[in-house]
């Protein structure tokens, strides 16, 4: 049974802030919703509320990163690029100011539906000159998400999980270093945010399956170096599958494409993810079902590599999490 | 610096400049050299605390843009002398006010005439919408109603960590019609920001023409006040108006100045283009002649020589 760890962000965040008096804590009105709602409280001085106004916050921050701080924005993901897209451009990323952009509820994480869930976010930020991506995909990257996104010389992208978060990994994000989960040689299986946990929900059934999987776990999204990538290619027999809590096109699987395409590896890719759709508001595993995000879609994107079924059922993955929409651990609804 | 020119003599000179460059150009952002050249003399010339210039005289060609490993890059604000803790800043929230703000660069001594042969040119940092790597410019502003926002979170820091020097963001009206402007000012109010201060051009003009035309802004003043700062209105031609402007005690609320100003001051010919004064062309050879002959004489300089077109 996998470890939960309940509001990682939380301590994670206020730990590391106090030992850095030039981080300063950015709230747009999703304090508790964003776990620093102790933080303001025992921390006052340290924390600036800039309430419903993102586009504003976006541009003070580039203002107090000229007075050489280093601000954490945190709100849900959605508002920290679709509303202030332009004031990201002209404010931060243009300038590479230090401004790190704590994004909560990447993809379908949430169920509030089109307004709240960071479909694309990861598209956008590829495209900025400038801009690092980073994304969480359990307790420990978040527990390290803070140093990881401030030892970045320019602003930076984070998707945080929040809430009760899985354990999957001992040692702390490395930013630029995916993490290799199985060394198999069927298939490799890339997959970043919660989507490795789907993979790994799937792995003991393709095991005894006969598929050999390779498995990596994307933390780094931009800059990403494509050498450690290809070589992994090289090594499996059939081809590459990725799964994101993203739409397929402009995140992980867009970039593997991409890397496959001019690096001239002719081997078949199967991109997971939200197919040109946005999607609505419902629970996480309704969604990832219904959405072709889950375990099961996973084992149906390998079946499509290998050309063959592997005869694993619903009840052969491992038992997904089935978090309550309104429980305890969640600060509200949203 | 010493002030080696009146204030007024550095507006008057600002309008030379604009008017000469604009005629060699076959246009330019005239009307704003016109509401402006009194503010923008006014900041450089007295209200600001600045250091010497620490950037050379002629601005070097555009260095790239920020990116990793362009260690080459400098923003404009060079020109307005060192970040040190006890001098101002200066941001060009209107960032097409480019042109205006580089001549005032001239007038002070802080850049060379030369620097103005550069506008507009190729591979140079001179650009027409002032770029952060532009003389006198430190942000991008060119998507208007950002510059305020910016200000006010330099002001918190500067602030926050005991520095005397004030931070003065020049606006444009227009800039009102932006929802941002008021997310700023609502923030600087709420946070107390008191060391930032704002100049705004108010020459009711836009793009497109009238601002009552394009979308009524309606009572700014009042509106400002509500929003939490302290709001003054002047005439924006009058140096002692805004002298008295910038001395209003504004103790835990920004300061934000509204100049009313005439968008044909001192070329009173360009009232026959209103209302699009935003960008002036000359429609044919013989309107600019006859522009060029009325307005250099209101500014009391000889007329342009124009090379046949």
């Amino acid at each position: 049974m996998v470890e939960m760890v309940n509001r990682p962000y939380a301590g994670a965040f206020e730990k590391f802030a106090v030992a850095n008096p030039d981080v300063l804590c950015l709230s747009a009105d999703l304090t508790s919703s964003c776990e620093i709602d102790g933080f303001r409280d025992r921390h006052p001085e340290q924390f600036l509320s800039l309430g419903m106004a993102e586009q504003n916050m976006m541009s003070f921050a580039g203002g107090l990163g000229l007075a050489g701080f280093r601000p954490f924005l945190h709100s849900f993901g959605v508002f920290l690029y679709r509303r202030p897209y332009d004031q990201l451009m002209a404010s931060v990323a243009y300038p590479r100011r230090k401004v790190r952009l704590m994004g909560f509820l990447p993809g379908i994480t949430t169920p509030g539906g089109m307004t709240h869930q960071a479909i694309e976010d990861v598209a956008v930020m590829r495209s900025i000159p400038n801009m690092t991506i980073l994304e969480t995909g359990d307790a420990t990257e978040v527990e390290s998400i803070c140093e990881a996104a401030d030892s970045i010389d320019g602003p930076v992208y984070c998707r945080v999980l929040r809430g009760s978060v899985p354990r999957l990994f001992d040692t702390p994000i490395e930013v630029g270093r995916m993490r290799e989960l199985a060394m198999g040689e069927d298939v490799l299986v890339v997959t970043s945010g919660i989507a490795t946990e789907e993979a790994l929900r799937a792995r003991d059934a393709l095991s005894g399956a006969g598929v050999s999987i390779r498995h990596l776990h994307i933390n780094t999204i931009k800059p990403f170096d494509p050498q450690p990538l290809l070589d992994h290619i090289a090594s499996v027999k059939k081809g590459v599958v990725v799964l994101e809590n993203h739409v397929i096109d402009g995140g992980v699987g867009s970039l593997v494409a991409e890397i496959m395409a001019e690096n001239a590896v002719g081997k078949p890719l199967v991109r997971l993810g939200l197919r040109d759709t946005y999607a609505h508001g419902g629970s996480r595993a309704y969604l990832m079902k219904h959405y072709g995000l889950d375990a099961a879609a996973l084992v149906a994107g390998i079946e499509k590599i290998i050309g063959a079924k592997t005869g694993i059922t619903e009840d052969a993955l491992a038992v997904a999490r089935v978090d309550a929409v309104h429980s305890a651990v969640k600060a509200e609804a949203l | 610096m010493d002030n080696r020119k009146s204030t007024q003599d550095v507006a008057l000179g600002i309008r030379r400049r604009v008017f000469e460059h604009s005629m060699r150009n076959n246009g330019g952002y005239l009307s704003q050299a016109c509401s402006a050249a009194e503010q923008l003399a006014f900041l450089y010339n007295e209200a600001l605390n600045l250091g010497d210039p620490t950037l050379p005289a002629i601005p070097k060609p555009f260095a790239g843009v920020p990116r990793a490993g362009n260690d080459e890059y400098v923003t404009g604000a060079g020109y307005n002398g060192p970040f040190e803790p006890q001098y101002d800043r200066l941001f060009i929230a209107p960032a097409h006010y480019a042109l205006v703000a580089y001549a005032t660069l001239i007038e002070t001594g802080r850049m060379a005439p030369e620097g103005l042969e550069m506008f507009n040119r190729d591979g140079s940092s001179v650009e027409m919408i002032g770029a952060e790597h532009s003389p006198g410019m430190e942000v991008h502003n060119g998507t208007l109603g950002i510059g305020l926002s910016t200000g006010a979170g330099l002001a918190w820091g500067r602030k926050r960590r005991g520095e005397t020097g004030k931070v003065c963001v020049f606006m444009s009206d227009g800039e009102v019609q932006e929802g941002q402007t008021w997310e700023a000012v609502q923030a600087a109010a709420h946070h107390g920001i008191d060391n930032l201060w704002a100049l705004m051009d108010v020459n009711d003009q836009q793009c497109d023409g009238a601002m009552d035309s394009v979308m009524d802004v309606r009572d700014i003043a009042a509106k400002f006040r509500t929003f939490g700062a302290v709001c003054v209105e002047v005439d924006a031609h009058d140096l002692d108006a805004l002298r008295q402007a910038k001395a209003e005690p504004h103790e835990g609320q920004p300061l934000i100045i509204l100049a009313r100003s005439s968008p044909t001051h001192g070329m009173s010919f360009l009232q026959r283009r209103f209302p699009r004064l935003h960008y002036v062309r000359f429609k044919t050879t013989e309107e600019r002649d006859e522009m060029n002959a009325a307005i250099a004489e209101e500014l009391g300089i000889q007329p342009v020589e124009l090379e046949a077109h």
